[in-house]
């Protein structure tokens, strides 16, 4: 019934997440190359560094690999979500060096030795962001798939300075497609950190 | 997506070499190519990263201002001379993509950005562009979002930029480094129409880099406008969108540049428009003038004729805007 577990009880997200853990003890130590990398192959594994919500991770990837991917498949951070996996919907927004990103259309190659801030990253010793407390005050969220992304692209918002005015914040937050069409509510949280975030 | 190789080039030079080899891409916002990768409509076997290089800087000097290639569109938009002395060019940068699409999004992938044909994307069509030779499935396809002017019998691919629309108003010049020199490619000439070879959109030599763009600074720059019209009001690729640089002295518009989006296979500038303008009254029977004369050769599609009469009156709102502004 539950194809997320194979026969030996072991989940397939559990399974990466362990893969994942051992990468970065056989990695530990290794500096992040930070300017040039030399010449590959195709398709050769790459080491890689990142400071996840303040830890630091060390991981082999294939080059291929999304910064989205990495988050939710190596390091098992799911709050991070897949939606269109184009550009489109930011479902998979993450703040990178405080700055909001799609992560799926980002190499995470490309972020090897910078700071990468996802949902799971928000709480502060029990406490959660403002961004989250304002999201569940408000009532933002239906179903709750886009909430992660439209939280951190709110953070992100925010930290650009955006406008106050509802025609600011809907275009601001553009870029967060909700299905459920809880954009009132959306607004309204986005509107109530004005000033305090 | 296919296997691919990364490479951070630590050097421009080093990025020229590295990309001078078959099969290689530039790689920087990754909003474009990266998606492109994926879908297995481009397949470079090596990515050269260049977003590390000292090529992002801003610059104003007096006769204009250099942007580095890889600025990103908000660093673009938001810059304070930007803004002042070249408002269509940040506006186009507003009205494009989405705000976490331009925090990565460069000038010279902006330059770079590739059609959004639905038949190029997609790998169970024919597309000339995409397989040169292959045949063409847009032409008699659905071409509510193809492009009105500048196609061939081989492809009728829109392109799909914003900001290089102002830069086309803006008559800004691309600095690109290759492995044989540095050389200036006027903007007019950077972006080739499809013609017989769709598959070639860029006059560019194998492993050219972009390094920067330089836009003019002129009385008339100061006073552009970019009007964008599309499906929804926010994020979204254009109908039609227009930039517009007016310098008017007595009454009568001494300078006009013109350039349109949404009607061609490539950023579409109209000298015959800009020089109906100069010597005349800045007024609505004018600009209708000379917006039928820079649709004179449009040739609409089965589904966008809509597209003539909305690229005129995008254009006579623009030029009414800078008139305004002048």
């Amino acid at each position: 019934m539950n194809d997320n577990h194979s026969d030996d009880g072991l989940g397939r997200r559990e399974f990466l997440v362990g893969g994942a853990v051992i990468v970065v003890a056989a990695c530990a130590g290794g500096q992040a190359r930070r300017e040039g990398t030399g010449p590959s192959a195709p398709g050769e594994p790459m080491e890689i560094t990142l400071l996840v919500n303040g830890e630091r991770r060390a991981l082999r990837v294939d080059p291929r690999t999304t910064l989205l991917d990495l988050l939710r498949e190596n390091l098992g951070l799911t709050g991070t979500k897949k939606g269109c996996d184009m550009g489109q919907c930011g479902a998979c927004t993450v703040l990178a060096d405080g700055v909001r990103i799609d992560s799926c259309l980002a190499l995470a190659a490309q972020y090897d030795g910078r700071s990468i801030t996802t949902i799971e990253g928000l709480i502060k010793d029990g406490t959660l962001h403002p961004a989250q407390e304002a999201f569940l005050q408000e009532d933002a969220f239906q179903c709750g798939y886009c909430t992660p992304g439209q939280i951190l692209s709110c953070i992100g918002f925010l930290h650009e300075g955006g406008g106050a005015t509802e025609m600011e914040i809907r275009e601001g937050m553009s870029g967060n497609i909700c299905r459920c069409g809880a954009y009132p509510n959306i607004v309204s949280a986005v509107r109530s950190l004005r000033g305090r975030a | 997506m296919r296997q691919i190789a990364y490479q951070r080039a630590g050097s421009v030079d080093e990025a020229v070499q590295a990309a001078a080899q078959p099969e290689a891409a530039f790689l920087a916002g990754g909003t474009s190519l990266v998606d492109l990768m994926k879908l297995e409509v481009l397949n470079p076997a090596r990515v050269v990263d260049v977003t590390r290089l000292d090529l992002s800087r801003i610059e104003p000097r007096a006769d204009g201002i250099r942007l580095g290639a890889t600025a990103t569109n908000s660093a673009v938009a938001a810059h304070p001379e930007v803004k002042r002395r070249f408002p269509a060019l940040s506006q186009a940068l507003l009205s494009g993509a989405s705000p976490q699409l331009r925090n990565v999004a460069t000038v010279a992938g902006n330059l770079m950005q590739r059609t959004r044909c639905a038949y190029y994307r997609d790998l169970a069509t024919r597309c000339n562009k995409r397989s040169p030779g292959a045949g063409c499935d847009a032409i008699e396809g659905w071409t509510r979002m193809h492009a009105i002017l500048g196609g061939s019998e081989q492809c009728i691919a829109l392109h799909p930029s914003d900001m290089c629309v102002a830069l086309a108003a803006l008559e800004a010049t691309i600095h690109v480094r290759g492995q044989r020199g540095e050389r200036d490619i006027p903007f007019g000439d950077f972006h080739l129409l499809p013609g017989d070879h769709p598959e070639r959109e860029f006059a560019l030599e194998p492993g050219e880099l972009v390094t920067w763009v330089f836009v003019p600074a002129t009385a008339a720059a100061a006073r552009s406008r970019y009007v964008k019209v599309r499906d929804r009001i926010s994020y979204a690729f254009a109908l039609a969108s227009c930039a517009t640089a007016l310098e008017v002295a007595n009454g009568r518009i001494e300078v006009a540049r013109i350039a349109l989006g949404g009607v061609g296979t490539k950023p579409w500038r109209s000298l015959e428009a800009e020089r109906m303008l100069v010597g005349a009254t800045p007024r609505a029977e004018t600009f209708r003038r000379a917006a039928d004369v820079a649709l004179r050769d449009a040739r609409p599609r089965r589904d966008n004729a809509f597209k003539v009469e909305l690229a005129k009156r995008t254009m006579i709102r623009a030029l009414t805007l800078s008139a305004e502004g002048a």
